[in-house]
């Protein structure tokens, strides 16, 4: 039994035999050629490329249908390798000079070229030499007439494992037959990351050496909660999965009833359990997990990968999809939060020696009043829908708060003259994810009608610790007391002013703390789409006194492991223990 | 047939590599002059992503586009602009 740990890059529990996805090293036999077959050479070499781009194309028409038009641009580099003058020459004259075949003379090619930018030690060439090595594939495979791939054949899902998968190999994959994806290299972010999302597959990335590990047909679990691939389970660890996944496969089915839907604790008090989405693909979940509402709306996709900011229209018609396939649930949609840095020549952005800290969200949306102005006006016009609320990210100060009200206050005055609808009592939200914020909550809720705790950058701010460096990972706790205390007094000042207060970060989502969050007050959680259910029942199978009490007391430890140990007893206190072992706190 | 040259200096952070590039060429793809790019000693062809690519421009390198023919001189202007604005 091998244990390994990488990132959660989609939820869910899949269990099942591998197959592996290798990447092809290009070898290709050496032939020699008479001088009379140069031409029929050079025209399989035509052909082969003609095939390939008529394959990607059909591939990005795939992807944009399924996933986006945005991320159908991807494959324009491939398109321009494909055309590329200096490789094509190349080919013709080692298959003119030196008598070879064109896959041999190809191949040898694209191996210079791969071999140059990986010697330039960039990371940024180096994800470009996994699309070169692709596209090369394919016209290898095009020019050998190799059939396509095995797993078509296949009889029973896999467990796809893979290095990284390529766009174009993610797309290729028949999804009926996926179990779950798990991969050595990406991130939460990366295009595996998102297909497998949106296809609601489990999946787990950044597994560093998954493949060297695993051989064909090796069974595995894939848990994609916590991150946690299994390699040969035992089969005790097998039993109490498989037991998982079928408590699991209940609960999605019972989320379905209407009688499971409400998140309520057994002495009564009503939590809505709400779902973050990054694309309007997603909204499926939101509904198949028993999501509440959407409680963060992510609209950077909008603006990123694109040449043009995008029309009023544009944003209008997405907001405009995204509220109505959430009516009558509640949808939070959150301005930009992006660095100016994103945004290209659109404004001429300083290099950033500390990003984090720098030009970005609201700050950036201050000071361009005129891009901040089109995504406002889209967002007030999709209200007209009445179920859309607005959030500012990073407010740090009550000034910005009151800037920023006074641009929405001045849009409304714009859109009636224009007459064109809109909610005139959209609620108005802040994000409290800065520690200044968390400290001078009480004066921030004077002026807004909610409160959600953005607790990624919360936790980053206030311990100051930045995630990615592995260095430093260590100190990054949601549990640390320093966070808790802000998080409780963000909660109290919102209640004194009489306003509700969420939160949208993976600290909502953590078994232990959701209970301390529940005992502190939290009015509402928001998640990825498939934690929902086990916090949903969390909260139905606790009493809000009991974690009242917890919560109090939990404040009062002095680290983050003493934190834990202590709500980790009190849960099993209250559970029973199927529910509490299948929470694996 | 005119021949001309500019110098531009790469100042995005992380140099003319991925998407910028891809966009590059496919500007550069739009003019019937030839496009060259000089670094230090070497010079390749600016309509080809994988010699661009291999150069390996990276923040604060110092190019020099050479265009020749009869679009010459747009196709510097536009292609000097898209370096200072993306590049």
């Amino acid at each position: 039994m091998i244990k390994r740990k990488g990132i959660v890059a989609s939820g869910g529990v899949g269990i099942g035999k591998t197959y592996l996805i290798r990447e092809d090293d290009l070898f290709v036999p050496k032939k020699s050629i008479a001088y009379s077959e140069i031409s029929r050479e050079i025209y399989r070499f035509e052909e082969a490329l003609i095939k390939t781009r008529r394959q990607i194309s059909n591939i990005q028409e795939k992807i944009s249908k399924e996933i986006g038009f945005d991320h159908g641009r991807i494959f324009e580099a491939h398109f321009l390798v494909l055309e590329d003058r200096v490789l094509i020459e190349d080919v013709i004259k080692q298959i003119k000079n030196n008598r070879v075949n064109v896959e041999y003379a190809f191949s040898q090619s694209i191996k210079k070229y791969i071999d140059t930018l990986l010697k330039l030690n960039d990371e940024y060439l180096r994800e470009r030499v996994v699309d070169i090595k692709d596209i090369a594939r394919r016209v290898i495979k095009a020019m050998l007439k190799e059939k396509s791939a095995k797993l078509m054949s296949l009889k029973e899902k896999r467990v796809i494992v893979a290095h990284g998968l390529t766009p174009s190999q993610a797309a290729d994959i028949p999804k009926e037959k996926v179990i779950a994806f798990i991969t050595d290299v990406g991130g939460r972010t990366s295009h595996t990351a998102i297909i497998a999302r949106s296809l609601g597959i489990p999946a787990v990335v950044g597994l560093k050496d998954i493949t060297k590990n695993v051989k064909e047909a090796d069974n595995v679990i894939v848990d994609g909660f916590s991150g946690t691939v299994i390699v040969k389970p035992t089969k005790k660890t097998l039993d109490n999965y498989k037991k998982k996944i079928d408590r699991y496969s209940k609960e999605i089915k019972a989320a379905k009833k209407p009688k499971i839907g409400k998140a309520v604790t057994k002495d009564g008090r009503q939590i809505d359990v709400s779902a973050n989405i990054e694309l309007p693909e997603e909204l499926g979940l939101v509904k198949k997990y028993g999501a509440d509402g959407v409680g963060l709306y992510r609209t950077e996709y909008i603006f990123l990968g694109k040449r043009d900011l995008p029309s009023e229209e544009q944003q209008y018609k997405a907001y405009l999809n995204v509220a109505r396939k959430s009516k009558p649930a509640p949808v939070i949609i959150r301005t930009i939060d992006i660095g100016g840095d994103k945004f290209l020549s659109r404004s001429d952005v300083p290099q950033e020696m500390s990003p984090f800290l720098g030009w970005r969200a609201i700050r950036f949306c201050l000071a361009r009043p005129a891009i901040f102005k089109v995504q406002i006006r889209a967002i007030l016009r999709a209200s007209a829908e009445e179920n859309v609320k607005m959030m500012f990210p990073m407010i740090s100060g009550i000034e910005e708060l009151l800037q920023a009200k006074k641009i929405v206050a001045s849009c409304k005055k714009e859109l009636k003259k224009e007459k064109k609808k809109f909610d005139e009592n959209i609620k108005i939200g802040a994000m409290i994810e800065v520690p200044s914020a968390a400290l001078t909550a009480d004066i921030l809720a004077k002026e807004c009608d909610f409160f959600s705790i953005g607790t990624n950058d919360l936790i980053q701010y206030s311990l100051a610790v930045d995630r990615a460096n592995e260095k430093v990972a260590y100190l990054y706790e949601p549990g640390h007391p320093a966070v808790l205390r802000l998080v409780k007094n963000i909660v109290a000042d919102a209640h004194k002013a009489n306003i509700w207060v969420g939160m949208c970060g993976e600290m909502s989502a953590e078994p232990t703390l959701a209970f301390f969050l529940l005992g502190l007050g939290l009015d509402e959680f928001s998640m990825p789409p498939p934690q929902v259910l086990k916090i949903k029942e969390l909260i139905q199978r606790v009493k809000f006194s009991d974690a009242k009490a917890a919560a109090e007391k939990a404040v009062n430890f002095s680290t983050a492991k003493e934190v834990e140990k202590y709500l980790k007893s009190k849960l099993r206190k209250v559970l029973d223990k199927d529910f509490f072992n299948f929470l694996n706190v | 047939m005119a021949r001309l040259e500019k110098q531009v200096l790469i100042e995005r952070k992380h140099g003319l590599h991925a998407r910028p590039a891809t966009l590059f060429v496919q500007l550069a793809n739009k003019f019937n002059s030839s496009i060259k790019i000089k670094h230090q000693k070497e010079v390749v062809d600016g309509k080809s992503i994988i010699a661009i690519l291999s150069l390996g421009l990276n923040k604060g390198a110092k190019i020099k586009i050479i265009a020749e023919g009869e679009d010459a001189q747009e196709a510097l202007e536009e292609l000097a602009t898209f370096i200072k604005e993306n590049g």
